[in-house]
């Protein structure tokens, strides 16, 4: 009997665990009325999901520091968990700072986790308009800014010269404008040996890039108001067609396997490898490959409509208030100094100094400050005519017309009952028609349901 | 004076004409060592356990402070579909792994038992692998399970086998995660070692000499004299199962943030559960169904004792 209890004991504390953790009490009130009037150049400031800082993060950090020193600095170097985030924020102990992707600032305003930042701006004299469009959009919610957009990711696609070569393609070849066609490309480049795959042809990169395969044949995930839009006919049909492909380059789950023995970020990568043929991807992915491996024939075109209209897909970062914040005002001068385009340039001639160390090229940043990438651009950015120099070239022009998921403050559930969705259909556990509206029945409830 | 007699004859005699006495000195002192554990139980287990239990009648989000919504989060628990789905996927993952991770668990012991003087080296490697992190155990079976390049596999096609898609093919995943935990099952080696040393020698020298062949020994002797220890194991990695989370949530759900592949058939209940309090912020929800996997433990818990009473032998327990 004894055995039983300990048993049941080992049930009940492990099984009520994480729901515990839920027994913290609630947090009142908003920031700390101590610091108003503060200007946020002394006291403590403390971050949360910042990660450990690379060339361009530290110069940014530098550069607070030097505009700020004596505000003392707490880095917590991990990326964002909601966990900790959360056990902060409600045990009274949040961060003066959180830094986390834009696609989850909806729901955690909608929570009431960070702060509403439009009186904060206003006094610290940031202007919204300064930042990209779509990167605002995607923390504004119910007409109010959570966050301060910092990084600006966009997609392309990345193609490998040598298989085109090989099958007797061209880089006009490989296009999204006709879908019938790329059909034939991505079986031409895809590649079996022994029961497995040798090459992938096309990568749709499903699920994360449904949003794109979506707009291109003319429908959003997400409606402006911020409403899952996930049942459209044409978003079903965007991922029928994407499954499609990956349906006649061996299905799914060997498609998965043999996507998962990429060394993404090494010597050995897919191109080296010549294990595939293309794929959309994010910009920061060339500057990957071009310390990996300067010498693959990397080449890259636009990811288009079906109208051959060039669109992208971005994300990114931003910068939030957790609720309960103390010293707010260190941290909004945080936000402007990490953010401005005269950090950014300091960002940029640290990244220059990297490059020139490594003997290798300036392959971009790209942030959500239009002014700092252009001046960056025009000061780092050496014009070639390698595939890399046409990529880089490429990915600033994607800036300009990249589209993003608008905030909501259901989004967390939209995005993960669309993801969900995506992946029951390419396990073949629904179609996509019924994991489509599942998805949207699941976000539908989620965005009534949200505060 | 009749009084007192009768008092005296009504207290308990231990044999010898002894008479038990209360020595407080060694209560306090027997109070004293647990009272570090009573506190953490009082504190980390029981106070959250009720705060639980009354957070699942809640709707509560962490930040906020918790309304009441009476039984709704039970009654949304039952209709909603991804919970039948966790369940079904944790139950079938515990009906596959723990009878595998016994049986495997048996054989190594009974290998090692067989081994003379290296036993205690094989001891620890057996059971090094319990102290491998969860995670890096799970990230490393990603590789090593891959369908492709994965070095099972490529094992397999040594033999002409072609293995199956260990965690991208929905059929194979649950599979996949047994031989996974497979490799941090030396704690239940180590028990059965235990068990199987503390088997009079007799038995199986009695049992030679009735003709008992090694099948025979080991259904007659063995196993009823080490039931004591598989029933043990068979509670422990049962409500193990039913929690599984760790790998699982590394192989196939990955860090929130960046994780956008995942594969419902390893959506395990407390997977679920995690999801919706931490990702979702739906706390009241996540406490209830909490309390629901409790009960199924419970429930699961006590049929297995109520069953085991046929089946397990305790040495010194009368008949």
């Amino acid at each position: 009997m004894t055995i039983t209890r300990r048993g049941l004991l080992a049930g009940s504390v492990g099984a009520l665990a994480l729901g515990a953790t839920s027994a913290c009490g609630g947090v009142s009130g908003s920031g700390n009325d101590a610091d108003k009037g503060d200007k946020g150049d002394t006291g403590s400031l403390s971050t949360q999901g910042f990660g450990k800082p690379d060339d361009v993060g530290q110069a940014r950090i530098d550069a607070f520091k030097s505009a700020y020193p004596n505000v003392q600095l707490a880095i917590n170097e991990g990326d964002f968990d909601p966990q900790q985030f959360l056990s902060a924020v409600a045990s009274g102990n949040a961060p003066s700072l959180v830094y986390l992707n834009r696609d989850l600032v909806g729901s955690y305003a909608a929570q009431g986790a960070i702060q509403p930042l439009d009186d904060h701006l206003a006094t610290a004299g940031i202007k919204t308009g300064d930042y990209r469009e779509a990167a605002i959009k995607e923390v504004t919610i119910d007409g109010k800014v959570y966050g301060v957009p910092e990084f600006y990711n966009t997609r392309n696609i990345l193609v490998n010269g040598a298989a085109l070569q090989e099958v007797g393609l061209t880089l006009a070849d490989v296009s999204t404008t006709d879908w019938n066609k790329l059909h034939t490309v991505a079986t031409k480049l895809y590649k079996a040996s022994g029961g497995g795959i040798a090459r992938i042809g096309f990568d749709p990169k499903l699920p994360e890039f449904l949003p794109l395969w979506a707009k291109a044949n003319g429908a959003d995930l997400v409606n402006p108001d911020g409403a899952p839009n996930l049942d459209d006919p044409k978003i079903i049909e965007a991922l029928t067609y994407a499954l499609s492909l990956i349906n006649e380059q061996g299905g799914w789950s060997k498609f998965k396997a043999f996507r998962d023995t990429w060394d993404l970020f090494g010597a050995g990568n897919q191109f080296v490898k010549n294990q595939a043929g293309a794929f959309p991807w994010e910009g920061w992915y060339v500057n990957v490959l071009v310390q990996s491996s300067p010498k693959v024939d990397l080449q890259s075109v636009p990811f288009t409509d079906k109208q051959g209209t060039p669109i992208s897909f971005e994300n990114g970062s931003a910068w939030c208030l957790p609720k309960g914040a103390k010293n707010p005002a260190a941290a909004i001068n945080w936000m402007k100094v990490m953010t401005s385009t005269d950090t950014w340039l300091k960002a940029g001639a640290a990244r220059q100094a990297t490059v020139e160390k490594n003997n290798s090229i300036f392959t971009g940043l790209f942030t959500a400050n239009p002014s700092a990438d252009e001046q960056i651009k025009a000061k780092h950015v050496k014009p070639g005519q390698t595939g890399f120099h046409k990529a880089i070239e490429n990915y600033y022009a994607s800036t300009g017309y990249a589209f993003a998921i608008p905030g909501s403050k259901a989004g967390s559930e939209i995005k993960a009952a669309w993801q969900d969705a995506v992946n029951r259909a390419l396990s073949g556990q629904q179609k996509p028609d019924a994991a489509m509206k599942q998805a949207q029945a699941d976000a539908s409830k989620a965005f009534s349901a949200a505060k | 004076m009749a009084v007192t007699t009768a008092n005296v004859a009504t207290r308990k005699v231990l044999p010898g004409g002894a008479r038990p006495t209360r020595n407080w000195r060694e209560i306090r002192a027997a109070y004293g060592f647990i009272s570090l554990w009573i506190v953490g139980f009082l504190v980390f287990t029981l106070g959250p356990m009720i705060a639980s239990l009354v957070l699942s009648f809640t709707d509560y989000n962490a930040i906020d402070s918790p309304e009441g919504v009476g039984v709704a989060n039970y009654r949304e628990l039952v209709a909603d579909p991804k919970v039948a789905k966790a369940l079904g996927n944790t139950l079938i993952y515990a009906v596959l792994y723990v009878p595998t991770a016994m049986v495997v668990a048996l054989i190594l012991a009974m290998v090692l038992n067989r081994v003379g003087r290296a036993s205690g080296f094989f001891r620890t490697v057996f059971y090094l692998p319990v102290m491998t992190p969860t995670v890096a155990v799970g990230a490393l079976f990603l590789l090593l399970l891959n369908g492709q390049e994965g070095l099972l596999n490529r094992t397999l096609r040594l033999v002409g086998i072609t293995g199956p898609n260990w965690t991208t093919d929905t059929n194979w995943v649950k599979p996949g995660l047994v031989i996974t935990m497979l490799w941090s099952l030396g704690g239940t080696v180590v028990i059965y070692l235990a068990a199987l040393r503390q088997v009079p020698k007799d038995l199986y020298e009695a049992a030679e000499m009735d003709g008992a062949n090694a099948w025979t020994k080991f259904r007659k002797v063995t196993v009823p004299m080490i039931s004591g220890a598989l029933f043990f194991t068979l509670i422990v990695q049962t409500i193990a199962a039913l929690q599984m989370f760790d790998q699982a949530y590394t192989m196939f759900f990955g860090a929130q943030q960046n994780s956008t592949y995942s594969n419902e058939a390893a959506l395990f209940y407390v997977i679920y559960l995690f999801q919706q309090a931490f990702r979702f912020l739906h706390m009241g929800y996540a406490s209830a169904l909490a309390w629901l996997l409790f009960l199924i433990i419970l429930i699961i818990t006590a049929v297995q004792v109520r069953v085991s009473r046929r089946f397990v032998y305790y040495e010194g327990e009368k008949d």
